[in-house]
């Protein structure tokens, strides 16, 4: 066990060292100037230089590469070009905002995708179980942007319920924090939710068709009990690595997410950065986030582990 | 489930109740991006200079019809051959750290903002020679030559005061961190891609005209999510209305439209001779550029994607400037006319590329230019580019005309001498005439307006003749409020100024 993780650490070194590469070299394929983007409608060619030099911009891009590599080493990932901020306080602030819209996000979805996946392999061939599929099916298929601002104007210009958009800290109002993040979260769940609910569906299909569980029926088990005790705690096993899994798919929904409703997280931080060429912001973000996906991965691996003995001693 | 309902339903109800009620004493501003560096001398963007209008008093200000009046300076006078400018100064100023602001004060920021490496304020103030404080109250600036474009600069961020103890230490990002101006509201907090909040400052000399307690701006980009936010009432006051938007707004009982036509424009600029593409490039040929102006209705572009508000322009000064003259008023589209000068210049079928930065305002009007430009036989395909892409693709060279704003300046050497003059920092098309630079540059140096606008007329009876560039129409700067909200009123800069600025009582 300790083996496998310590294993898996070392091969993340390198995918790291990889992906930062990849997103540096991208970076720089972007067209565009990022001093002549900073400076906007300012173009003094003495700042523009001296902004060049000072950022680094006039070396070759191995040169750039390794001076940051050296300067993430020592924990400094830079400051943002457009603001002066540090990049680690960039994240500090906005990784929080995300992690609460995420699992906000998640805890919709496995409130509904579950319950609802379970109930459409009960019911089978009843109309609840099309009425099922055809909600997962537009869950999937409907796209974030649109039903956010569908949302937007419905509830919180024509109702006037819910804030429009925005960030407020649960910290700061808790009741607030949450009716803000309400309508983002449900959004951004949708398609998550469908996912799990045909997830949970076709596995609990296959653990209701066992072998035990016709054991379980034979032996009177109500039929409550059948489904709840027998099939549901197997069938769960491969959707809890999913939800590990799909956590970090969940971070990159809330890029999309996070325009709409204009809270300002993660996905926001690095789209702005992107259009706004602050090369630093972008580079430490994807490192960020490259570093996240790593370790839900490796979660889900352990994960698996404890919810299945039998993997324990292969 | 009844019970379940009538929960449901009285958790809608305080809920609505909450959304609908917020301090009375703060205003929120939505705004159209998020700002740069809150330091005055090295900040550069339009959306930035909303939040220090509130912040940091400058030396002198504007009034609506862009006269220059006094802020923290009380009075001026300009030596008889216009190079040495004097300022009394009020001594009833406290920066918001408390400390007293005088006439060292003045001198020391004008100093740093003509010295620090990145002030994008050194270009602005490179006619000063010395800043001189010879009394508490009198700030006297000599210049190297007379310079009519230096009152307007300060009136805006090159005549921002900072606490001198605020930019003492070594630290350069310390008065971006926190900015300690002398101005109505001080700084509070500020989080990055969210708000940015501004509390009342008591001591200010003029605190009984502001009436809020605190300030919140939000940048919030999407235009559409923006008026939403306010028509669901989380916004006071948003700024860069949608022109597509502007009847439902004026439709809506709840909120209140107010306008200007700014100082700025949009423009076609051609590339005359920046690199490869110029020398194949149709323009070329000023018959070509002419028949592009002749092919353009202005008023429908206004009416179709302006939602009125796009007033027609023909030239870099706003009809709000002394400058402004109606002699070189857009002429009426003329696909006759266009076609005869294509035939003339001998290129009946022009084909170019039109490069713009891409949203759905500048799309639609490319889209527009394309359709009227076709019929006078001038195909032009489009290039939708990213903001940051076209601006180095325009530096190098890398287009044959180009669609590009200009949010404007109160002087109007800031509307054309970077963009006509031969070496103007951003002439991207290389256009160049010596007699038109020679106006431009004189120009500068004439303090009294009628001798000036005489220069400028006749500069821009050359540039017309060259058709050097086409305006299309005046930047406006379109507000939308809450109908609480009394006493704002625009000014043609477009800063939010808040003075007697109330909220209805009911």
């Amino acid at each position: 066990m300790f083996i496998l993780i310590l294993r898996r650490m070392l091969v993340a070194i390198p995918t790291l060292i990889l992906v930062s590469m990849i997103v540096f070299s991208l970076q720089k394929l972007l067209p565009g100037d990022p001093v002549l983007t900073l400076a906007g409608e300012e173009r003094d060619p003495a700042v523009l230089d001296y902004l060049r030099d000072k950022y680094r911009l006039n070396d070759p891009l191995p040169v750039q590469y390794f001076a940051w590599v050296k300067q993430v080493a020592t924990g400094d990932l830079g400051r943002s070009l457009r603001t002066d901020v540090p990049v680690t306080t960039l994240i500090a602030q906005k990784l929080p905002v995300t992690l609460q819209l995420a699992a906000m996000a998640m805890f919709f979805a496995l409130i509904v995708g579950i319950p609802m996946g379970i109930l459409a392999a009960v019911k089978k061939g009843k109309p609840i179980e099309y009425g099922a599929n055809i909600a997962a099916l537009s869950g999937m298929s409907i796209p974030n942007f649109w039903l956010g601002i569908i949302l937007i104007m419905v509830v919180s210009v024509q109702w006037r319920l819910l804030p429009a958009s925005g960030y407020v800290s649960p910290s700061e109002d808790f009741w607030l924090s949450m009716k803000t993040m309400l309508m983002p979260a449900l959004v951004l769940s949708t398609a998550l939710a469908a996912y799990l609910m045909r997830h949970t569906r076709s596995a609990m299909l296959e653990a209701l068709n066992a072998d035990y569980v016709r054991t379980a029926r034979a032996k009177g088990v109500s039929a409550r009990g059948v489904i709840l005790r027998h099939a549901l705690r197997n069938a769960l096993m491969p959707i809890v690595t999913l939800v590990t899994l799909l956590f970090g798919e969940l971070l990159a929904g809330a890029v999309l997410t996070e325009q709409v409703f204009t809270i300002p997280g993660f996905g926001k931080l690095v789209v702005d950065a992107v259009f706004n060429r602050d090369y630093a912001v972008v580079q430490g973000v994807v490192l960020c986030v490259a570093v996240g996906f790593i370790v839900m991965n490796l979660l889900a691996d352990v994960l698996y582990i404890l919810v299945n003995p039998r993997l324990r001693h292969s | 489930m009844k019970r379940l309902t009538k929960t449901f339903t009285a958790a809608l109800v305080m809920m609505a109740c909450a959304a609908g009620t917020a301090s009375a004493q703060q205003l929120r501003v939505g705004l159209q991006e998020d700002p740069d560096v809150l330091d005055p001398h090295r900040a550069r963007t339009y959306v930035g200079r909303i939040v220090f209008t509130s912040m940091c008093d400058k030396l002198v200000d504007l009034d609506p019809t862009l006269n220059i009046v006094p802020q923290l300076a009380t009075s001026w006078q300009w030596n008889a051959d216009s190079t040495v400018l004097t300022f009394k100064l009020r001594d009833d100023v406290t920066f918001h750290d408390g400390s007293h602001f005088d006439a060292a004060a003045a001198q020391a920021n004008l100093q740093r903002a003509m010295t620090l490496p990145d002030s994008f304020r050194k270009t602005e103030l490179s006619s000063i020679k010395s800043i001189e404080a010879p009394d508490a109250t009198t700030l006297v600036l000599t210049l190297k030559q007379p310079d009519a474009t230096l009152l307007s600069q300060l009136t805006d961020r090159a005549g921002m005061m900072l606490s001198p103890q605020s930019f003492a230490g070594d630290d350069v990002n310390a008065v971006g961190r926190n900015p300690v101006c002398a101005g109505p509201y001080k700084f509070v907090e500020r989080v990055q891609n969210d708000r940015i909040v501004l509390d009342k400052f008591d001591k200010y000399y003029d605190a009984k005209a502001y009436h809020f307690n605190r300030l919140v701006f939000l940048p919030i980009p999407d235009t559409t999510v923006r008026l939403s936010n306010l028509r669901a009432g989380g916004l006071d006051i948003l700024e860069r209305l949608n022109p597509a938007d502007v009847a439902e707004v004026k439709k809506d009982t709840r909120l209140t439209f107010a306008n200007i036509a700014g100082l700025g424009y949009q423009e076609l600029l051609f590339n005359h001779q920046n690199g490869d593409r110029a020398k194949a490039n149709p323009f070329n040929d000023a018959r070509v550029r002419r028949a592009l102006d002749l092919s353009i209705d202005r008023d429908a572009i206004n009416e179709v994607v302006g939602g009125g508000i796009f007033e027609p322009a023909g030239q870099a000064f706003p009809p709000a400037s002394p400058f402004f003259d109606k002699k070189f008023a857009p002429g009426k589209r003329d696909v006759k006319a266009a076609r005869a000068l294509l035939k003339e210049a001998g290129q009946t079928e022009v084909k170019a590329e039109l490069v713009f930065g891409n949203n759905t305002t500048t799309a639609a009007i490319a889209e527009m230019l394309q359709a009227m430009a076709a019929e006078s036989g001038i195909q032009l395909s489009l290039r939708p580019t990213d903001y940051a892409a076209m601006l180095s693709q325009m530096r190098g060279g890398n287009f044959e005309v180009a669609m590009r704003g200009w949010s404007g300046r109160t002087d109007p050497d800031g509307n054309v001498y970077q963009f006509l003059s031969c070496k103007g920092s951003q002439n991207d098309g290389r256009y160049c005439n010596p007699e038109v630079d020679k106006l431009l540059d004189e120009a500068r140096t004439v303090p009294d307006v009628a001798r000036r606008k005489a220069l400028y007329d006749k500069a821009q009876e050359l540039l017309h003749k060259d058709a050097a560039d086409v305006y299309l129409y005046y930047q406006p700067w379109p507000f939308a409020l809450q109908k609480k909200v009394q006493g704002f009123v625009p000014y043609p800069d477009g800063m939010i100024r808040l003075k007697n600025v109330t909220f209805a009582t009911k």
